[in-house]
């Protein structure tokens, strides 16, 4: 309660502090503009409509790629869990993953997939979709072994028992792997869009840097930051009540 | 004091019932595979569960109690020998078994209400008697003020109530409780074994409880299994002569002391093994 005031009071603070030291020019107008401007310049942009198209085509290839990770980590997790032998050569692999810097691998996407949204979609699924595997792994790893008996003596059907125990037990977990690729998609997305793309959020931030359009540069990476801000406050909701009922 | 209020020295298994047991294992033995070697769990095993019978085991820590269970229960299947349920051969978990597991086995995302009810759903029961059972064995359970709430927010004791109801529900004919009370304090075991014996009066069913407390055992039961350590055999069977319609206060009793200081005999060599040879 005092953390969480504590929490807002430090940030509103330091927003007033950029703004103050906007204000008296301590930081020029050339390198930031005052947090109220980028308040009205974000305004100012979706009211006129001039970036509508980019931030539809940001956000549905983040949807897109968030929704293609969940659904192809999950079924990999589930084929790799089920063979053993499998899991127990690439799991090595799986873990030093997120050493590869996955973007230097733009050139071959860009080859297969042509400049435009697949290529980026592919990047950001190619991104998120391994924590995505590896949190479906680890809660098919912690669903109890006596949960799985308890449908056994209810004499539920392999499915049944897959839907119905094992699915929600293992929810929490898989629950971590969704939130790590909508984190992941935000960042393959915005990211390839400033060197792979003429459209999207990413690419009309570096576009208005190039042209040393601040107002606009600064007014998109706001709407990134809140849009960013209110999809993980939804998602951290819905993860506490799901590790409120998490008790093993 | 008859000779009839002295715990009876039995024969060793087999028992030859004049009744069909309603569960019946001959011969059992487990062996699990381990990555390197095997481990000889269980057995061999005799039992004769005769049909209403409250029958308890102790023994050693794993002695393979559990082991003996999962396989009564049709969870796996013996190494060697035979076991069957009434009458027939056990394969898979056979219609008219419930279990109440060692661990907490409620489940964490449904309520406690929709946690009992969960078996009778499965079996596709009509809402309304489903209802109505729920309710009875909530109430039976003194789970009622928290019908609402979920696993996280009970204690172990209350989890392993959900799981109790959870089974009663189903009006099982068997019914194997693996040391469900072993998250309880004392008084409240006490307690509780009082609920189950009154459960067993109402419902007739065979009870087989596995314990390591000697007084649950000793109080509880028409007839109490020792096992050996591992791989756990019956070495005695104790047969405690109790009324159907005892209740804790046995405890108090003469007769309830020879029955414990009988289990405990037993048992204390077989502790002491595990002693020396923890030492050793
Ligand atoms: N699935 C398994 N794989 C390998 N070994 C097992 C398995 N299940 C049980 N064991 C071993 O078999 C032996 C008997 O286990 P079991 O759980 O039946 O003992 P128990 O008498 O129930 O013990 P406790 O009193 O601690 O509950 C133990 O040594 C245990 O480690
Ligand atoms: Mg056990």
């Amino acid at each position: 309660m005092s953390e969480k005031l504590l929490r807002v009071i430090v940030v509103v603070a330091m927003i007033l502090l950029v703004e103050l030291l906007c204000r008296i020019g301590v930081i020029p107008r050339m390198v930031m503009i005052a947090p109220s401007d980028m308040v009205v310049e974000l305004g100012k942009i979706l009211a006129s409509g001039q970036f509508s198209a980019d931030i539809r085509i940001t956000f549905t290839n983040i949807a897109i790629s968030t929704v293609l990770s969940v659904l192809l980590g999950f079924v990999a997790g589930v084929i790799i869990y089920s063979l053993p032998s499998l899991r127990d050569a690439i799991e090595p692999l799986l873990a030093s993953y997120y050493a590869v810097p996955t973007f230097v691998f733009y050139p071959i996407f860009i080859t297969l997939f042509g400049v435009g949204s697949a290529s980026i979609i592919a990047i950001a699924v190619l991104l998120a979709v391994v924590s995505m595997v590896t949190a479906t792994l680890n809660g098919l790893d912690r669903i109890p072994r006596v949960l799985r008996k308890t449908g056994q003596i209810y004499r539920m059907s392999r499915v049944k028992t897959a839907l119905l125990i094992e699915l929600p037990a293992a929810t929490p977990y898989l629950f971590t792997g969704v939130k790590l690729s909508v984190a992941y998609s935000f960042i393959g997305v915005i990211a390839s869009e400033f060197i792979l793309s003429g459209a999207g959020v990413g690419y009309a931030i570096a576009y208005a840097y190039n042209l040393f359009e601040n107002g606009h540069m600064y007014a998109l990476m706001l709407l990134v930051l809140i849009v960013v801000t209110v999809v993980n406050t939804f998602l951290n909701v819905i993860d506490r009540r799901l590790q409120a009922r998490r008790q093993r | 004091m008859s000779a009839a209020l002295g715990a009876k020295v039995v024969p060793l298994a087999p028992q030859t019932a004049t009744a069909p047991a309603h569960a019946r294992l001959r011969g059992v033995t487990r062996v699990f595979d381990l990555p390197k070697s095997t481990l000889h769990a269980l057995g061999p095993v005799d039992l004769d569960l005769a049909k209403g019978e409250f029958f308890s085991v102790v023994g050693p820590s794993g002695c393979g109690k559990s082991t003996l269970l999962d396989i009564l229960a049709g969870l796996s299947a013996p190494q060697s020998g035979t076991a069957e349920f009434e009458g027939k051969p056990i394969q898979g978990v056979p219609d008219g078994v419930g279990v109440v597991f060692q661990e907490d086995a409620s489940f964490p995302w449904l309520n406690v209400r929709d946690n009992v009810a969960f078996g009778l759903r499965r079996a596709g029961m009509d809402p309304a008697e489903i209802n109505r059972r729920v309710d009875y064995a909530v109430g039976f359970m003194g789970l009622k003020d928290f019908a609402a709430s979920y696993p996280a927010q009970l204690s172990g004791g209350m989890r392993q109530r959900v799981c109790i109801a959870r089974t009663l529900v189903m009006q099982p004919r068997l019914i194997l409780l693996d040391e469900p009370f072993g998250a309880l304090d004392q008084q409240t075991r006490l307690l509780m074994g009082d609920e189950l014996l009154r459960l067993w009066r109402e419902t007739s069913a065979t009870i087989l409880l596995i314990t390591h407390a000697l007084d649950e055992a000793a109080m509880l039961s028409d007839r109490v299994g020792v096992m050996s350590t591992r791989p756990g055999t019956f070495i005695d069977f104790v047969e405690t002569g109790w009324e159907r319609d005892r209740d804790s206060r046995v405890v108090s009793t003469p007769h309830f002391g020879d029955i414990t200081a009988r289990l405990w005999e037993k048992l204390r060599i077989e502790a002491l093994k595990i002693m020396s040879a923890g030492k050793g």
